[in-house]
């Protein structure tokens, strides 16, 4: 269970009080109903799925109810920084690389050779 | 490859088993393939074995960066059915299950498919309707799927708690009696068995770290940590992993890998013969012939690579499994795990040819890749071979997301009103 | 006497407190604080249980939670019985039966030992290589042959009658273990003040200080300092001390899950307590002192009962002062052992000799081994035993082979060493490095912020442990904010210092040889099978583990691990870092689900949601149906009345006079805001500026993919408030989706959403005679069609109580929904039941409601749309507006397959038969006799007897449906086909007039 630190609400809680909203900086295009198949497929489908550092929304829904957004590893599953809605993405050249660290499950298994 | 029998055990029996050989070779690779599949899980090393033995094409390598069976193969709860409601999800699941049930005597190696019946439990009149929808469907199409009331449920699975005062009551089942489970293990070791004797190459520890290609844009082959290694055509099976390889190729896809959480008990003797699902409460279990039940939790809400998931997802999971089964508070977990499951928005799989020519993807089968193994790799490979997909796969394409034809097989089940 | 190998005056249990408890129907006297494993030893029973796979009599081998063999089956009484439980671990209490698992007839003769006379046949992985002829034969006779053959204990078969409880908890430092380390390192966190757990799985604390004899801490005796120290740790308001508490599971972000045993020891234990408490602990800083597990030796016939680990000799002896044999060899390639052996001797046990197979044993025990006159045999081995139901003798012979003699025994205690526990650690994620010296897994790189200390971190030395941990816990405190001052000191001062170990087989069970050489005892895996699995091209440690089945027991290899990676290490001409561990996972050791699942049973599973008027429902006799979690009243029916003949008159009632319906479930949503109306142009397809307030609409919500997503009625209270309804499942997810858009794409929007769901109690009242019934009772609003017309809603009173009443209907009647605060519900439900029950008016439920609107042809969103429907294909275009330059789903609905013709389509379906009630998710075909797999154009909705229309009638989606009005179909079911006609949707009142009034 993560311990996420709502930056409205200013405390870290329990994955309990969240709802994941999925990839953050996505906007919705202004003159949607002009956009093509492909451009429109690239809104709603197309994700980057990243093994690493991820910018995705969470929904304080039994807190605050405000939506922030988190820079995450998936790897480790540490989050970097969490942030206001409509906040610019933060850089993150200056926090400290977590997955160096943190393996998955399969690396820290068996080689096979 | 030495054939496996009753006979051949007994002869190694009286000479101390020294006289078997390894399941699989395991050559140094070869500078060039006809074909390389990434991905040495079922999926991919079954797409390996139906490359050579129905398309002729053995000059293959599968490259698997660990150990091969364990990605989700070696990590699922192992249910098999074919009782899905949309044509595309019945052609395919259903062209598995009907390769489930010689796999055994085709690899000549004990996959233990046990068609036990899996029965799901319909708890309200929206299970009802959406269960019937399936029942009839799948009839007509040739499946066999059968709608059972309480008591005959109870009869098929005795320990069904059937009382009409549970918080959630049953009020039927749907029950497909060729439904089942497998052995997990079996399945990658049998498909690399096969294929290996038959002239594939299986590469373990081999990570592929980029996908070249050509000035028209053409696959040349992988980067991996032992080198470059060229082949014709590259198929992608990689399950979880399906985003990162297809970012080598600078295509970005339709999925989310998440977390997938499962758990077994302790061994008991045998109590429970079926698999049990049920989608209202969230819930499914079996016992293994270990002796073990079986059971299957939900994702994890949030993407993550890391193979392990919050106690949580867990909990919900027994919270049901107790409540149908109350009897079981006192049986232990032995053990949990995770896996990562890569998830598309219509949790219907991908099958097809990508924007690269020469690349082909076979991912997003959720939490149903299992059962899908041998028909999801024997149609793989028929699309590597031929270019195109399989009449069967045909609905399985990337371009689906572009035209909004999806196969949504969540949303025709799980609207309440 | 409780037991013929108690020692006097050995052990700390009170001789006088006895427990008796029966053992396979024998009854045995147990002293209190004996677990069953060390009652059963005290009355010499060793043979306790049979093997996996090869039945095989196995007896006690541990003294604690890594115990393989000693599974059994213990009740308090008939629902009350637990399979798999450790012998060594569950604590005696008066009155418990315990039985032997695994065997048939008796545990002494069990038909099942016929396997090991056929285990040449049954080697690693056989069952992959046949049973695959004739085919069906698998599921129909091989399998449930292996499925009866394995198993261990039999599962409960009657519902748990305990209790389980739940508790979360925060905290600077959770300690995990509460030996040396743990209480050093607790009491130094706790004095620098900082809020401290400490957890440990045994009934007390101390760790291995529980199975010392030589150990002083302060000038105590280690184990009588570990007491004095808990209870001052105790009696510390900063500090919870949590014993029979295991730590299962080390999760994300510092949560640790512990489980604390309540009541599994107590004879007669107080109703109100739970049986087991989980805690779920999230701790700013973790100090993991798990210490470390003894190893068994691997040799021929290493399995006989009688045969234990050297510490497990020592506890039984030491803390329970019971003797685990009277003439009892040693076998070790580790100092440790020697310790065992002189406590025996000066407790006046015989000790025939200790077999060490190092050619150099630590001097100082070699020493004291001298001094006490037992004979050492260096670079010798244990090369087999006898003994059939008990270890008889060893043969021991020179390494190498020589000089082999038989040396009678009825006990061995055998230790190859010692594994560091790092499973939480590794379930931390952290990495584990290999120390080549010790050849041991210690913990490397950390993951999470935890510490490891003493014997799981591979610190050997006494006085250095107790200064790690001194050292972890001020840290720890520190790190966590703790600014107390105390600081502490401790020395400690051990008997001998300890060398040796080894990992692998010994001598006599190496490469060429096929001696059962048991690395996994429940599992049966013995050293040849790793050998065979690498033979097979098992070369990952995961495909070993597999194939062999090794460390995939109950135990999950807390003494095989190590063993088995040593000699598929050897196998494979590979050092042991280079072939890796297996992962650990959760639980450290197996916990119930009921402790997992604690409070959520029955009405907390999942609780029910429940209407303002639900009792006075339940009073009327209404069946109720689940809808997501409301209870929703379904049908009342009359005495004698099926629930067909309720419907049916349910149904003609409300056209004929009037109904009354409890319409709370569905979901509310206030939007209220200056931007309000500009808000719901986006989130529906409707056009809302210019409804007027004081009048409602229909609304159509899409997702941005164009599918249908939710549908309500939305009224206009003013220009800046509007009531939103949603479907009764929708209302969460609705209220969701629009704060996700309100929050992150129109976040300029001044809109406010509030869900009311809960607020209001709303009574339908439909029919011709409603206004009848409740215009006596309203207040301060006109009722005239004028005033209020169809789709329209006004602020007032009824019953004196606020209302917002809407004038609309989901039945096609003249309607009103008397919306009023929640908590007036029921009495205002009950004034206007006064005045309908008198003219004839009924209550109705859920099933007529979806009748009557299905009458109507009226959809419900969820059962004829399934979220893969557009508008045009639900047949409500008319309420997308082709105006709006925008609206949520706006695109989506241009996409090319969306727009395709043929597309399935919400129609009517009239039976050529009326009397047949089509069956809801039946497939509609055109070809009757197409052979399977047919072609399905569509499925049946929605069907419904009609009292009203007098026949039967359906709602389907059909591909091509709006083009295909009047042509004949098909619904082919198992036993019959039925003809249909496809219809418009409308069955009733098709002009609409009844609507008003």
């Amino acid at each position: 269970m993560l311990l996420i630190y709502c930056p409205y609400c200013e405390e870290e809680r329990s994955e309990l009080e969240f709802r994941n909203g999925g990839d953050a900086h996505i906007a919705r295009p202004t003159n949607i109903a002009e956009i093509s198949d492909e451009e429109f497929e690239a809104y709603f489908f197309l994700r980057d799925n990243p093994k690493g550092v991820i910018f995705e929304r969470w929904r304080h829904i039994h807190g605050c109810g405000r939506f922030f957004n988190a820079a995450r590893d998936t790897v480790s599953d540490r989050f970097l920084t969490t942030y206001k809605a409509g906040e610019p993405k933060p850089n993150l050249d200056a926090a400290p690389e977590t997955s160096a660290t943190v393996e998955t499950y399969e690396a820290l298994e068996g080689a096979a050779q | 490859m030495r054939k496996y029998s009753v006979f051949a055990v007994a002869r190694e029996a009286l000479r101390g088993h020294k006289g078997w050989g390894p399941h699989w070779a395991s050559p140094e690779p070869r500078p060039h393939y006809d074909v390389i599949i990434i991905g040495g899980g079922g999926h991919g090393l079954g797409a390996a074995y139906y490359l050579a033995k129905e398309h002729g094409i053995t000059n293959v390598a599968v490259l698997e960066k660990g150990w091969i069976g364990g990605g989700n193969t070696g990590r699922n709860t192992t249910i098999i059915r074919s009782n899905y409601l949309y044509e595309e999800s019945m052609d395919i699941y259903e062209h598995s299950l009907k390769l489930w049930e010689n796999l055994s005597q085709d690899l000549n190696y004990n996959v233990m498919y046990s068609p036990r019946g899996v029965m799901m439990l319909s708890h309200n009149i929206h299970d009802q309707q959406s269960f019937k929808r399936h029942i009839n469907a799948n009839r007509l199409y040739g499946i066999d799927n059968d709608w059972l009331t309480p008591e005959q449920a109870k009869a098929y699975c005795p320990p069904l708690d059937i009382a009409k005062t549970a918080r959630y009551p049953i009020n039927g089942a749907a029950l497909q009696r060729r439904g089942g489970t497998a052995r997990h293990d079996a399945v990658a070791w049998g498909y690399a068995r096969a294929a290996s004797d038959r002239g594939v190459h299986i590469i373990q520890n081999c990570e592929v770290t980029g996908i070249r290609r050509d000035e028209t844009g053409r696959v040349t082959g992988v980067d991996t940590n032992r080198g470059f290694i060229g082949a014709k055509k590259v198929g992608i099976s990689a399950a979880g992993h399906s985003s990162v390889l297809m970012q080598m190729a600078d295509v970005r896809v339709p999925l989310q890998s998440q977390p997938l959480q499962a758990l077994v008990s302790e061994p008991l003797k045998p109590i429970f013969p079926c698999v049990v699902m049920s989608n209202s409460v969230h819930a499914y279990i079996s016992q293994s012939d270990k002796g073990e039940f079986v059971i299957g939790a939900g994702t994890d809400q949030y993407n993550s690579y890391s193979q392990t998931g919050g106690l949580q997802i867990i909990t919900h999971t027994l919270d049901a499994i107790c409540e149908l089964f109350p009897m079981f508070r006192r049986v232990k977990m032995m053990r949990q795990w995770g896996g990562i499951v890569d998830v598309t928005q219509d949790r219907s799989p991908i099958q097809g040819v990508t924007p690269v020519p020469g690349l082909y993807l076979n991912a997003g089968w959720g939490t149903g890749g299992f059962k899908a193994t041998p028909g999801s790799a024997n149609l793989f490979a028929h699309l590597i071979a031929r270019g195109e997909p399989h009449r069967l796969a045909a609905g399985l394409t990337l371009e689906r997301f572009r035209t909004g034809r999806l196969i949504d097989e969540a949303a025709a089940a799980a609207v309440a009103h | 006497m409780s037991g013929v190998n108690r020692i006097s005056g050995a052990g700390r249990l009170t001789p006088a407190r006895t427990a008796r408890f029966s053992f396979d129907g024998r009854t045995l006297t147990a002293l209190e604080g004996d677990t069953v494993a060390s009652a059963l030893i005290a009355n010499d029973i060793h043979l306790v249980g049979r093997s996996f796979k090869y039945h095989r009599p196995r007896g006690i081998l541990s003294a604690g939670a890594e115990e393989p063999n000693a599974l059994l089956d213990v009740s308090r009484d008939a629902a009350r019985r637990q399979p798999n439980v450790r012998a060594t671990v569950q604590e005696v209490f008066d009155g418990m039966k315990v039985a032997s698992q695994n065997r048939w007839p008796s545990l002494a003769f069990d038909v099942g030992g016929f396997n090991d006379l056929l285990s040449p046949f049954f080697a690693a992985g056989f069952y992959y290589k046949t049973f695959m002829w004739p085919k069906a034969a698998w599921h129909a006779l091989y399998e449930p042959f292996i499925r009866r053959a394995a198993g261990l204990g039999v599962a409960p078969t009657e519902p748990d009658p305990d209790h389980y409880a739940s508790r979360y908890a925060h905290c600077d430092v959770l300690v995990v273990g509460a030996g040396v380390a743990g209480l050093a390192a607790a009491l130094a966190a706790a004095k620098a003040g900082a809020k401290v757990i400490l957890c440990d799985e045994q009934p007390d604390v101390g760790g291995a200080l529980r199975y010392d004899s030589g150990t002083t801490i302060d000038g105590k005796p280690g184990y009588d300092w570990a007491q004095a120290t808990g209870q001052a740790l105790a009696a510390m308001d900063n500090v919870t001390l949590l014993t029979r508490t295991t730590a299962f599971g080390y999760y994300n972000h510092n949560f640790v899950g512990l489980v604390e045993r309540v009541t599994d020891h107590l004879a007669a234990p107080d109703k109100a307590l739970p049986r087991e408490r989980l805690w779920q602990v999230r701790a700013k800083k973790v100090v993991l002192a798990n210490g470390a597990i003894e190893r068994h030796m691997v040799f021929a016939n290493n399995d006989r009962p009688g045969i234990l680990l050297a510490s497990a000799g020592r506890t039984f002896l030491n803390h329970f002062g019971v003797a685990v044999g009277k003439k009892v060899g040693v076998y070790t390639a580790h100092d440790s052992a020697y310790e065992a052996a002189f406590d025996l001797r000066k407790a006046g046990v015989a000790v025939p000799v200790i077999v060490d197979c190092r050619e150099r044993p630590g001097e100082a025990v070699l020493e004291k081994a001298r001094e006490l006159g037992i004979e050492v045999l260096k670079g010798h081995s244990v090369v087999n035993t006898t003994g059939k139901l008990r270890i008889a003798s060893i043969t021991v012979a020179r390494n190498g082979g020589s000089g082999a003699r038989k040396i009678a025994v009825d006990a061995l205690l055998v230790s190859a060493g010692w594994t560091p526990s790092v499973h939480l650690f590794s379930q931390s994620r952290g990495k584990v490095k290999f120390d080549a010296e010790t050849e041991r897994f210690l913990p490397g790189t950390y993951a999470q912020d935890c510490l490891s200390i003493g014997a799981c971190n591979g610190t050997d030395d006494l006085q250095a442990t107790i200064d790690e941990a001194l050292a972890a816990g001020e840290l720890a405190a520190r790190a966590a904010g703790a600014e107390g001052g105390a600081q502490v000191a401790l020395t400690g001062q051990n008997a001998f210092d300890w060398t040796g170990g080894m990992i692998g087989a010994a001598e006599g069970a190496g490469p060429d040889t096929t001696v059962k050489a048991f690395i996994d005892f429940q599992h049966d895996v013995c050293a040849k099978d790793i050998r065979l699995a690498v033979r097979e091209g098992m070369h990952s440690v995961e495909h070993i583990k597999r194939f062999t089945t090794n460390g995939m027991a109950s135990d999950q290899g807390k003494l095989s691990n190590m063993h088995g990676l040593a000699i598929a290490a050897e196998a494979l001409g590979k050092g042991i870092p280079e072939v890796g561990l297996t992962t650990f996972r959760q639980p450290y050791t197996p916990i119930t689900f009921g402790a997992i699942v604690n409070h959520s049973r029955g009405s907390l599973f999942d609780p029910a949601r429940k209407t303002p008027m639900h009792s006075w429902e339940e009073a009327q006799g209404a069946e109720f149906e689940d809808v997501g979690n409301w209870k929703r009243a379904w049908f009342y029916p009359k005495a004698g009345e099926s629930m067909h003949d309720a419907v049916a008159r349910e149904c003609k009632t409300v056209r004929d006079v009037a109904g009354v319906f409890d319409a709370s479930t569905l979901g509310k949503i206030e939007v209220v805001g200056p931007d309000a109306a500009q808000f719901l142009n986006l989130m529906y397809t409707n056009a809302w500026d210019n409804l007027k307030p004081g009048r409602c609409r229909y609304g159509i919500m899409l997702r941005d993919d164009g599918f249908v997503y939710d549908d309500g009625v939305v009224g206009r209270l003013a220009e800046d408030r509007f009531h939103v309804t949603t479907t009764t499942g929708g209302a969460p997810r609705v209220l969701q989706h629009m704060e996700d858009y309100l929050q992150t794409e129109f976040p300029h929007l001044k809109v406010w959403l509030t869900s009311t769901t809960e607020q209001w109690a709303v009574i339908a009242v439909q029919g011709p005679k409603a206004r009848e019934i409740i215009a006596p009772l309203v207040e301060g609003i006109d009722l005239s069609n004028e005033a209020l017309p169809h789709m329209s809603v006004a602020e007032g009173k009824i019953c004196g109580v606020p209302t917002r009443l809407f004038r609309m209907s989901f039945t096609g009647e003249l309607g009103f929904e008397v919306n009023v605060p929640a908590d007036y519900g029921q009495a205002v439900w009950e004034a206007i039941w006064a005045r309908a029950e008198p003219m004839g008016a009924c209550a109705y439920g859920t099933e007529t409601m979806h009748v009557l609107r299905a009458e109507k042809g009226y959809i419900i969103v969820g059962q004829d749309t399934d979220g893969t429907l557009t508008p045009h294909d639900a047949g409500v275009s008319w309420a997308v507006s082709k105006k709006k330059p925008d609206f949520v789903g706006i695109r989506g609905l241009k996409r090319p397959d969306l727009v395709k013709d043929g597309r399935k389509q919400l129609v009517g379906l009239l039976t050529k038969d009326p009397k047949v009630v089509l069956e809801e998710g039946a497939q509609i075909v055109a070809d009757p006799n197409e052979p399977k797999p047919m072609t399905m154009l569509g499925h049946v909705t929605s069907s419904y007897w009609s009292s009203n229309c007098g026949r039967s009638i359906a709602m389907a989606v059909v591909a091509g449906g709006q083009a295909r009005l009047g042509q004949t179909l098909y619904v082919p079911m198992a036993d019959r086909t039925v003809a249909v006609e496809v219809s418009d949707m409308v069955f009733f009142d098709k002009e609409g007039g009844r609507l008003h009034g």
